[in-house]
């Protein structure tokens, strides 16, 4: 509950530097394109379950065809966007959030 | 193959009822339990933020795989085939939403409620208002569409057709008696047990149901010596409808003679797959899971099991699915549920007559997966009433009507209040709508989450320059679209499988209003904040501040 002893001027400072810029570039060059990049993906998946049915119904192996594959594939991109977050924000945002959360809580005692 | 599940659900009955109320003695001792570990506000809303990232996964999943996930889509594919498993992605994608773009920020600068991001730095009182409508009408067309769903369920699953009695009660009887017991247990979870309580109850439920789906999937594949492909093509011959069957285009984006109502029913699956992967990240009984983990950090690592978790759950679903249509087929199914609801206990009925020696083997297993069914439908439920009850509580009550000056035991005692209440509203109503076909208002609830719910959380942790009036008209604007757009489609009117099919005033085409209403809900939310001329630097540095680091989290 340190908030109240932090002022808005803090706040602002802290926004303004470039330890903080820099934490915000780097979350927000990461989650906006893959937010953009997986919606379309799974639009691709859903308009080729619309339109493309004679691709989709293509055979692989068996009965197994394009379109199973392909929805196998969301889940497997899902996975891996998910655990390449986690790996990205692990290394890329936790240690600057952490520090700049460092200093504030001890500017605020 | 089995056309004796009537009969035999009969015989299974006493069972399913033992470990039913197995079921609710154990987490009815929970409850009591963590009754007495709640004591603060926190304790109440947010189960004293002490639960793991797995523990808070495992919530998750039992918060979201309700039983129109684990028996509606298991009955899609055994019926519909591909398009079953179609519909499972968007739920599943969606997760990643909810992982990139909000439970950490929510985590970071908020304290119970969906309402504490949306009002940081607007006016308390109106966002507040229109936040607490916004989760209210969702949760209660959730809640509403759950147990209508379990009062039929109920009948089927215990064998009660039209005609025969059970306890003296014919099947319309043992409905409303079902909704009610449903109903009733819901509300005593959530006013006695707060978000530990129910948290609880859902850990419990996701693991029976994971368990459950499990031992099914791997008997399925064992039929079919863990070949994937012998299983599709016997689902695909049992079908009747051939390679089709694994073949997009049986249930959605459906192709006719017409060229008009072919484009509508693909645009329907666009709009229904758009509002799934976006509304998931702005139902409030999801958003105030992330409230429930100590810091963002974990609410990220529970997000990330959640997503493993929901998606093995969808792939159990895509062998149990094909499993049925295979092993039990579509007019067993059929002859039982026409949507298709009773596929999975069937199914799990033929296996254990497979494996477990005959019937008895077949009614034990079909005993454990109905009452599986019923634990899932109790802890969805309970979620969806914790939600709303907080947000009356929080929301209004606290900064609404004592503008922020409410005690903390008097928040909680107005949060049970409001649990009882909203309990019986969605009781009185599920009798009312029971005999109405209300299964779009899941769709609904998805829709209205994505348009009103996701613009204003979106906005507001990465827009400067968003304001009140933005998030006013975003969220009303977006839940006035999806209502209205809902109201003058084919699911209300105009169509035979409408909730009025003898009346008919649509003029809407499409039975998913997501595709429209949701970039209203966007361009409402930038229309009303560039009109407005309010803007708050400061509170913006502050909520940015917090929310990228967790300075100054709850």
């Amino acid at each position: 509950m340190t908030t109240e002893a932090t002022s808005s001027e803090k706040y602002l400072e802290v926004q303004r530097s470039a330890e903080f810029a820099g934490l915000r570039r780097k979350l927000r060059n990461f989650v906006f394109p893959m937010t953009i990049a997986f919606f379309l993906w799974y639009a691709l998946y859903v308009l080729l379950s619309a339109y493309a049915r004679g691709f989709m119904s293509v055979k692989i192996v068996g009965h197994i065809n394009i379109a199973l594959l392909f929805g196998l594939l969301q889940f497997l991109t899902t996975f891996l966007i998910a655990w390449y977050y986690s790996r990205y924000a692990a290394r890329e945002l936790d240690p600057t959030a952490d520090k700049i959360k460092a200093e504030l809580d001890e500017a605020a005692h | 193959m089995l056309n004796i599940v009537a009969a035999e659900s009969a015989s299974s009955r006493p069972l399913t009822i033992t470990l039913f109320l197995i079921f609710v003695a154990i987490t009815l001792a929970i409850t009591i339990w963590a009754s007495r570990q709640t004591k603060t506000a926190t304790d109440f809303y947010a189960g004293g933020r002490q639960f793991t990232g797995f523990q808070n996964g495992l919530a998750i999943g039992g918060d979201y795989m309700s039983a129109a996930s684990f028996l509606g889509i298991a009955g899609l594919i055994a019926l519909y085939g591909y398009d079953g498993f179609l519909y499972s992605i968007g739920f599943l994608v969606a997760w990643l939403v909810a992982l990139l773009l909000v439970a950490e920020f929510l985590r970071n600068s908020g304290r119970y409620t969906m309402a504490d991001v949306l009002a940081f730095r607007m006016r308390q009182r109106p966002v507040r208002t229109a936040a607490s409508v916004s989760t209210i009408v969702v949760s209660i067309f959730y809640l509403i569409a759950q147990m209508v769903g379990a009062g039929a369920l109920v009948s089927l699953l215990l064998g009660i057709k039209p005609g025969t009695t059970f306890l003296g009660m014919d099947a319309d009887t043992a409905k409303v008696a079902t909704i009610i017991l449903v109903g009733a247990l819901m509300i005593v979870y959530v006013v006695v047990g707060g978000m530990k309580g129910t948290t609880y109850v859902q850990i419990v439920k996701a693991f029976l149901l994971m368990t459950g789906a499990l031992v099914m999937t791997i008997l399925v594949l064992a039929h079919y010596k863990f070949n994937l492909s012998t299983l599709l093509g016997d689902a695909a011959a049992q079908s009747g409808k051939g390679e089709a069957f694994l073949e997009p285009g049986l249930r959605y984006g459906v192709e006719s003679a017409s060229g008009s109502a072919t484009f509508y029913s693909k645009m329907d699956l666009l709009s229904l797959g758009i509002a799934l992967v976006l509304g998931t990240a702005g139902l409030p009984h999801i958003l105030t899971r992330f409230y429930t983990v100590p810091t963002a950090r974990v609410a990220r690592k529970s997000v990330l099991w959640a997503i493993g978790i929901i998606g093995t759950f969808y792939l159990f679903t895509l062998a149990l699915g094909f499993g049925a249509a295979a092993l039990v087929g579509g007019k067993a199914i059929t002859a039982q549920d026409k949507a298709g609801n009773t596929a999975a206990p069937q199914l799990a009925q033929a296996l254990g007559i497979d494996y477990l020696g005959g019937a008895t083997g077949g009614a034990i297993l079909l005993a454990i997966i109905a009452a599986v069914a019923f634990a899932t439908i109790l802890a969805v439920v309970a979620g969806l009433t914790l939600a709303s009850s907080s947000s009356v509580a929080h929301d209004f009550y606290a900064s609404v009507i004592k503008r922020g000056n409410a005690g903390e035991r008097d928040e909680v005692r107005v949060a049970r209040i409001s649990a009882f209440v909203i309990g019986a509203v969605a009781i009185v109503l599920s009798i009312f709508a029971q005999s109405l076909n209300v299964a779009f208002l899941v769709a609904l609830a998805f829709a209205v989450a994505a348009s009103a719910n996701l613009p204003a959380i979106i906005y507001s942790l990465f827009w400067r320059r968003f304001n009140t009036s933005g998030a006013l008209w975003s969220i009303y604007g977006g839940l006035i679209a999806a209502v209205v757009l809902v109201f003058f489609s084919p699911v209300v009117s105009g169509s035979p499988t409408a909730m009025f099919p003898d009346s008919d005033w649509h003029f809407f085409p499409l039975n998913n209003p997501g595709i429209i209403s949701i970039p209203i809900g966007f361009l409402c939310g930038w229309i009303g904040t560039v009109i407005s001329k309010e803007t708050d630097p400061e509170k913006y540095a502050e909520l940015e501040v917090r929310s990228l680091t967790g300075h100054g989290a709850h």
